[in-house]
């Protein structure tokens, strides 16, 4: 089977000395979506990092059943879709049209069907129309769905998510929660969001100071209240 | 508020096409070099940092600190940038904080960017970085040796940009050179302290916050280039100053234009390109020789550190 | 400083605005050339030249003012020719009271030419950024064969412009939430308020550097690889090619009309 994220002992060490990863295992089921919470700097970025290997720390990381390494590293990056914490990093570019069109470019693409991605992603995340303006002025809400849809215009068939929430108002946070519901991809998303936990994740995994402290189905993680307390979390 | 931190933006028309056209190729080259010296340096990184870090410039271009009634302090950042990232990155940077500045807010001209770009380019960069590196060889590896580096080499490095700004407007018969120069130099003397304390106060935290930023200057490429651009530098200034005692040709540009025997256009031209043009103050109508000389030197010692830069590469890959 | 967070760009159903790019880049650049080569007091070219800008200005439904508003940008530079009326030689035509110093006839005229010069060129340079979005600009540039790495530099740096210049606005107004006037008491010296500056300089630099790590790590992500790839945008149509010619016509037989009268 496909689609699958398998990660084992895995450490990272940041250039300047600080430890962020400490033996990381886990594994995700092909369909499957997952939460990830832990305290802030408990290494969930730092994790997501290593999924399309952007970081390549000291483990084992196998993505679709393979292990990344030079040779399938633009596959890698082509079958996971990974959406940044902050969209303004995410959209680079000096249009919207650019920005989404930039994965489907990069895969070798020709003109129309790179033309026909950007239009189904934007419109997969309720933004056609917005091609030609700059980022920078769309709005927080807006950033964040175009920032989903560069990642869709690359067909992935794995979606991994940091914080997506965050930031975001009641209504724009319920519209990307059904968006995420709807999509089809596996699905890793990191977040402090633990209503969205609750809502739209049936396993939960709990992350802290770079270890795996608890991973199992989201209802029970979340009446465990000791759990909860000792990693610095709150049941919705 | 619409003027440039520091008026060393020329806009289109004050300088002559000759001139101007002398500047893009000068430019051209130097940017040439940058982008294949700063591929060795950053790799794929190379185009997003150089863009992201230009942003960086312009927008501390924004950061201010007031002076005196209505009248502030601002940041150029070429000795800055030079210092952090190396002469050639900052070559880079400078470029785009020059072009957006002149293609989106109309700062600085078109025809003439390419003396922008070495004004307030090359020649801060490559000033600065060469007299920070310079002042820390002498003083040693402390934080006095920071502070006194920084502030020197980015006053001195507006100063040069200035002092070169006065020599194309005479060239091209915009303002004479004894007026410009002083003029020129005496203002930015003034601005460039606010350089020097900006540099220097932003240096020292980076060295207190973040010390390995400061490491990627002392290995950039461009170590043993500087000295070579900055002597080029000098020797041109100094020629282009002391030439016409030895000739006194009354043309400048178009003398030595006929000299090199590549603007036979000229002569043909039903009007001349250049304004003949004496300067009264000196009472020597040969002081735009000078200028001619300077520009013509310019132009060779470019080619020059061309040819040199081919030729090293061939020897030793990379730098 | 010149951050004006209001993109120059001013949306307009015009035929300047439908206009290729790149025939708009290279009008510009000829039309500057063209007044940079046009002879001292050659008054009439100067406004043919005029005329021809006001013209595109009306054209692109901007106003036939447009671009005659926001053209006083290159006014400040002018102090450097400023020295130019009064030290060409030639026949005197005014003598400044109490100074005693006196303008010559070709200084003036030398001075006006250049003023005319800077202030035509800034107006094409005005309409350029007016009538067209930025990103076609740059795409325009990437196809005018200036180095697609300069390019793309010139497109992130266009995008992060925005982005930076905001967070250093907000450290701005952060500084000036904690510094506080109070009467009587002095103020704090001009080289701390440069120190302080200063280090505010130095912090935005490493959220600058921050920044362009996680932005090389979203391109490197979705398959970046070093290479400047780019869509094909524009194709020139019929009347591309015609306003192209037409204008540089016009622009050289403005200039010959000049050289040979
Ligand atoms: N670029 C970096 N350089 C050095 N250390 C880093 C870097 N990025 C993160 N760290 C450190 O690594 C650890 C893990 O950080 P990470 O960003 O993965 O946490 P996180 O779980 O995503 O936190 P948050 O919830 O705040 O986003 C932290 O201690 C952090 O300080
Ligand atoms: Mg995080």
């Amino acid at each position: 089977m496909h689609h699958t994220i398998d990660v084992k002992n895995l450490h990272y060490t940041y250039p300047d000395g600080q430890v962020a990863l400490r033996g990381v295992d886990l594994y995700i089921a092909p369909g499957e979506k997952v939460a990830l919470v832990g305290p802030n700097g408990a290494g969930k970025s730092t994790l997501l990092l290593h999924l399309n290997g952007i970081l390549r720390g000291d483990g084992e990381v196998q993505v679709c059943g393979r292990p990344i390494n030079d040779k399938t590293l633009g596959a890698v990056r082509a079958a996971v879709g990974l959406v940044f914490q902050d969209p303004d990093d995410q959209l680079f570019s000096p249009s919207v049209f650019d920005d989404v069109a930039f994965g489907p470019l990069y895969m070798g693409l020709d003109e129309g069907s790179i033309q026909q991605r950007v239009e189904q992603s934007l419109d997969a995340v309720g933004m056609r129309g917005v091609e030609r303006r700059v980022p920078h002025h769309l709005s927080g809400g807006e950033k964040k769905r175009v920032a989903i849809a560069t990642v869709l215009a690359m067909e992935p068939e794995i979606l991994v998510l940091d914080e997506p929430t965050a930031g975001l108002d009641p209504r724009t946070r319920r519209g990307l929660i059904n968006l995420l519901r709807e999509l089809p991809q596996t699905m890793l998303v990191s977040t402090h969001d633990m209503g969205l936990v609750a809502e739209s994740f049936l396993r939960t995994i709990v992350i802290n100071e770079g270890r795996v402290v608890a991973d199992g189905p989201t209802q029970k993680l979340l009446a465990d209240d000791a759990l909860l307390e000792s990693h610095g979390l709150e049941a919705p | 508020m619409l003027q440039s931190p520091v008026p060393l933006h020329i806009p289109d028309g004050f300088l002559t096409p000759l001139v101007s056209a002398i500047g893009w190729i000068l430019a051209l080259t130097m940017i040439a070099i940058a982008l294949r010296q700063t591929r060795n340096q950053l790799g794929e990184r190379q185009i997003p940092m150089m863009g992201v870090l230009a942003a960086f410039i312009f927008a501390a271009q924004a950061i201010n600190f007031p002076i005196a009634a209505g009248t502030s302090g601002h940041l150029l950042g070429g000795a800055l940038a030079a210092i952090i990232m190396g002469p050639w990155a900052a070559t880079l940077i400078m470029t785009a904080v020059i072009a957006i500045q002149s293609l989106l807010f109309q700062d600085g001209g078109l025809l003439v960017m390419g003396w922008n770009i070495l004004n307030m380019g090359v020649f801060t960069a490559f000033t600065g970085y060469v007299v920070y590196r310079f002042t820390k060889s002498l003083l040693g590896r402390n934080p006095v040796a920071l502070i006194a580096g920084g502030f020197v080499a980015a006053w001195l490095s507006v100063e040069v940009g200035a002092i070169a700004t006065a020599f194309e407007l005479a060239a091209s018969g915009t303002s004479p050179l004894s007026l410009a120069l002083p003029a020129m130099a005496g203002v930015h003397a003034l601005i460039g302290l606010g350089e020097g304390v900006i540099t220097s106060a932003a240096l020292s935290l980076l060295q207190v916050s973040r010390p390995q930023a400061l490491e990627m200057g002392e290995t950039a490429p461009g170590r043993r280039g500087a000295i070579f651009v900055v002597t080029a530098m000098a020797l041109s200034i100094i020629v282009a100053l002391f030439s016409p005692l030895a000739s006194a040709h009354p043309d400048g540009l178009e003398f030595v234009a006929e000299q090199q025997g590549f603007l036979t256009i000229a002569a043909d031209a039903p009007y001349s390109i250049l304004p003949d043009y004496t300067i009264p103050f000196i009472g020597n109508p040969a002081v735009t020789t000078i200028l001619a000389v300077l520009v013509g030197t310019l132009v060779v010692f470019g080619l020059a550190l061309l040819l040199g830069r081919l030729t090293t590469r061939r020897q030793t890959t990379g730098d | 400083m010149h951050i004006s967070f209001l993109d120059p760009f001013q949306a307009r159903d015009s035929l300047v605005h439908r206009l290729d790019p790149r025939v708009k880049a290279v009008l510009t650049l000829l039309y500057v050339l063209a007044v940079s080569l046009t002879p001292q007091g050659a008054w009439a070219a100067f406004a043919a030249f005029l005329a021809l800008v006001l013209t595109a200005a009306w054209a692109a439904k901007l106003g036939w003012s447009y671009s005659l508003r926001r053209s006083f940008i290159a006014l400040p530079f002018m102090l450097a020719a400023l020295a130019v009326p009064f030290v060409t030689p030639g026949p005197a035509i005014y003598e400044v009271p109490v100074l005693g110093w006196t303008v010559s006839e070709p200084g003036f005229v030398r001075f006006v030419t250049i003023l005319l010069r800077a202030w035509l060129a800034v107006q094409a340079a005005i309409l350029l950024t007016a009538t067209t979005p930025f990103t076609d600009l740059l795409w325009s540039l990437r196809n005018l064969r200036i180095p697609q790495a300069l390019v793309a530099m010139l497109g992130f740096m266009y995008r992060y412009l925005f982005v930076l210049a905001d967070e250093a606005l907000r450290m701005n107004r952060a500084r000036a939430a904690r510094s506080p006037r109070i009467v009587g008491a002095p103020r704090p010296p001009i080289g701390w308020q440069a120190r302080v500056a200063g280090s505010m300089v130095g912090s935005l630099f490493l959220r600058a550097l921050e920044r362009s790590e996680r932005v090389y790590a979203a391109m490197a992500s979705r398959g970046y690889d070093g290479e400047v790839r780019a869509l094909v945008r524009f194709q020139m149509l019929g009347l591309d090619w015609i306003v192209l010619l037409g204008v540089s016509l016009s622009l050289v037989a403005i200039l010959t009309l000049t050289l040979v009268i």
